[in-house]
Order: structure tokens, then sequence, then C-alpha cells
């Protein structure tokens, strides 16, 4: 069998980035640290808005960390399948709403 | 879920040194992972050494109301090992002459000993002020004999400190079994009801919560909050802190664990969130944990692993506080379970 691109082990890995270019992959972790401290949003609904947005983004390394993150700060799985229809949501609103730009077209084009 | 014990089952894992072999094989014998041992050498923690002895932790017996999935106890109707009476007055012998002013009581369900209000008692004219009873609260609507505890518990000013996985049904019944949320949220109530958990109130209500599932417990602030709001909103609830607690990887978890094909990835998890500070408070540096057949080890885990402390003194009968605390903690790593993130005790987080 071939092997697979994504291998579920990779995402302990995720730090030896900062080893091929040390000040840039520090600075992400940095970044990345502070952005999920709790903030005017709290550390639960920013845990949320990763889930969502780690299945629009479609990572299956993003989906594993925020689904047992999840899973560790007590939220429910009812929450967590509210948030993915919350990123799925927009993710067709955003297909749809370009019906838009299609009806204009036409609009434009026919006589 | 389960109705019977491992041991009831025959299952390999009631086999302690099964579990050692697990503990010390596999990815740590491999150097995939460091040992506990080496990872507390890394902060000159080792060898692991006993400070000021604060708290005896008493196990009455393995008997239990319940089978939970993740109980390190391998607790349940079935387990008919319970302290006798001559051991509890070798206790007793202790409580009298030791320093710790805690006395910690556990099991299995501990009121289910016949001889559990004899020795609460007989331990309160001992001089023991501050008494913990880790209650499992289904106990208390089990049977109409114990439906009085709350106003026992009220009488010896006993700290009562219960497990609660989840504010919600589902996750509650998946892991302690059917029916035991409804059956523990009555059982708060009743304690609630004679004072407990009060704000201000000097009856200690506290809740255990521990993770139902191979993931390591959150926030333990965070956590205490979303539980304090949701029992408050749906059953008018109140306790007053809530201890986050890690579960170890033996016994009945530690089967979960490799039938689940979880074992590797837990164990990764328990190592990237060690914190050495943690290992500064771990709660074998200032308890003792007797069994119900009165041995003596440096926590309930050990205990449940049935590795004895390392010293001349190993059973109650033949305690010497002094030569007891000058011994080294027998480790291994199911130890990182205490040492992970803020750290796991039987009194929630450590650092």
């Amino acid at each position: 069998m071939s092997k697979p691109y994504y291998d579920a082990s990779d995402l302990r890995k995720f730090g030896k980035i900062t080893e091929w270019s040390e000040e840039l992959g520090n600075k992400f972790f940095d970044y990345y640290g502070k952005v999920f401290e709790e903030g005017a949003l709290t550390a639960r609904e920013k845990s949320l808005i990763a889930l969502a947005v780690a299945h629009t983004e479609q990572c299956p390394y993003c989906i594993d960390a925020y689904t047992k993150d999840g899973l560790q700060r007590g939220i429910t799985k009812p929450e967590m399948m509210e948030a993915i229809h919350v990123g799925a949501a927009i993710k067709s609103g955003a297909t749809l709403v370009h019906g838009v730009q299609m009806m204009n077209k036409v609009n434009k084009l026919e006589m | 879920m389960a109705t019977k014990s491992l041991k009831a089952r025959n299952n390999d894992i009631a086999n302690t040194s099964r579990q050692m072999e697990i503990l010390s094989n596999g990815i740590f014998a491999n150097g995939e992972l460091p040992t506990f041992a080496a990872k507390i050498k890394e902060s000159g923690h080792f060898p692991l050494r006993p400070k000021k002895l604060e708290i005896l932790q008493i196990n009455l017996g393995y008997m239990c109301n319940q089978v939970c999935e993740h109980c390190h106890v391998d607790a349940g109707p079935d387990r008919k090992e319970i302290m006798t009476v001559e051991t509890m007055q070798q206790c007793l012998d202790v409580i009298k002459k030791t320093e710790a002013h805690t006395l910690d009581l556990t099991g299995g369900a501990p009121e289910m000993n016949p001889n559990f209000r004899w020795f609460v008692e007989e331990a309160s004219k001992a001089g023991i002020k501050d008494f913990i009873v880790r209650s499992n609260l289904t106990i208390i609507r089990a049977n109409k004999k114990y439906y009085d505890l709350p106003e026992f518990f009220k009488k010896h000013n006993v700290h009562v400190v219960s497990s609660m996985p989840h504010w919600t049904r589902g996750k509650t019944d998946k892991q302690r079994g059917d029916g035991v949320f409804d059956k523990s949220i009555k059982a708060l109530q009743e304690l609630n009801a004679v004072g407990y958990g009060m704000p201000n109130s000097d009856l200690k209500l506290d809740l255990v919560y521990n993770p139902s599932g191979a993931f390591l417990p959150g926030d333990q602030m965070a956590l205490e909050a979303d539980f304090k709001k949701a029992l408050k909103a749906d059953f008018d609830i109140d306790f007053h802190s809530l201890f986050a607690i890690t579960n170890l990887p033996i016994s009945r978890f530690l089967d979960y664990l490799i039938a689940s094909e979880n074992y590797e990835d837990y164990m990764h998890s328990l190592l990237d969130a060690y914190n050495p500070a943690a290992v500064e408070n771990v709660m074998c540096t200032n308890t003792i944990s007797i069994s119900w057949d009165g041995w003596l080890y440096d926590c309930d885990f050990n205990q449940m692993l049935n590795l004895k402390v390392a010293s001349k003194v190993k059973h109650v009968s033949d305690y010497n506080e002094d030569l007891l605390q000058d011994r080294n903690i027998i480790i291994n790593q199911h130890c990182f379970g205490c040492t992970a993130g803020a750290g796991s005790s039987c009194q929630g987080v450590v650092a």
C-alpha cells in the first residue's frame, strides 16, 4: 500500500519547523500561543472557532488537535457539531452569494 | 458499560505485574519516550523523597456500588476486599501518634464498609480534625440505610469529595453507569439541603472531575466555572471547588487505553504536558496510602499496582513514622499522570 500524504503522528513534530527557520518559527509559535490565551474571547470560545475553521480548512491535524482540545475543556458533542455547522454555513453561503455575480453576468450578457 | 471488575472477568490487566510490564516496555524500552526516572533526574528530583507527612489516605475496601469505566481501583460490587475492625484499630493507633492532620477515606465506596461509621467516630475521638470522605454520591441513594449519610457527615464535619465527570447526563452515565447522573444530582441536592457546599459554609463539598476518555483535563478553574454555572442553572446545586484529576494509565483505564489503541498517544500527551514544577508537589511527597489489609504505599496508585513502600516498615502494624519518612518513593511511568500540565493529585492541581 502506498504511504498516505498525512500521518497523524506528524502533528507531534509540528514544533520541528523551527529547526529550518528558527526566528520565523519561534515568532509563529509565540503568536499562536498568544492568540489562544484568555482574552476578550474566552479560551473556550477560541477553541470552538478553531474547530470550525479546522473543518473549513479541512486540516486533519487541526481537526485532531481541536477535537481533543474541546474534550479537555468539557465542550459537548452538540456544541462541537454546531460550531462545525457555523463553518459549513459560511462556506456554503460564500459559494451561494457568488450566485449574485453569476446573475449579474447573465443579466449583463443577455439581451 | 462494564458491570464486573477486571478481576472478576479474569482480565489480563487485573494482574499487576502485567501492568508493570506494559508500563516498562514498548515505547519506554525502545527509547521513543524517556522513563519517569530519567525525566525527573533532569530537574534534580531523583530519587523522589517524602516531605512533611500531611495526609493519611486509608482505603476502606474495594467494594463499590458502581463499576466505572476508568476506575484505577477496579472496584465494584463483586470486590470483597474490605478493611476489618482489627486493621481499623491498627490505623487508629497510627492516627493517635501521626503528624498528619488529614484523614482521607477512600475505596471503593468507603461507606459500604460495615464499620465505616464506627471508624469515623473513633478517628474523631482520636483527634482527627480534617476528615475527607471520597463519596461516589450514588451510595447515598443506593439503600435506605445510607439515606442519613449527609447528616452523619455533617455531625463529624466531614469534608465530602465527590466524583462528577460532567454536568450533562450523557457523559456522566457513559463513564459511571446508567442512572448515575440523576442519583448524583439528587445526592448533591440532599448535601446542599443540610448545608454542604453552600457559599461560606464550613461544610465542605468539592467535586472531582476526571476526563471520560483518552485526553487530559483542561484548566481546573475554567472547568470549575463551567460546572458551577451549569449545575446552578439546571439543578440549583452549589459546591465549593472542582478538582481536575488526570487519569493514570493503570488498571481499568489502562485496559481501555490499550483496547481503544490510545495507549501510545496518551503517554505522548502526558509527556508533552510534563511539568517539572508539578514534580515538586506530587501527592506521594505528603501522603501515605494504607490498603484495606493494612499495607503501606506511597500513593493510592502504587497501592493498586501492589508497589509497597521501599522501607523496613511496610505494614500499619509496624508503623514507625520516622523510619517510614526516610525512604525513596517508588516511581514508574504511570507517575507521568501526576506531573502533566498543572499536575494532578487527589486534591486536584498541584502547580
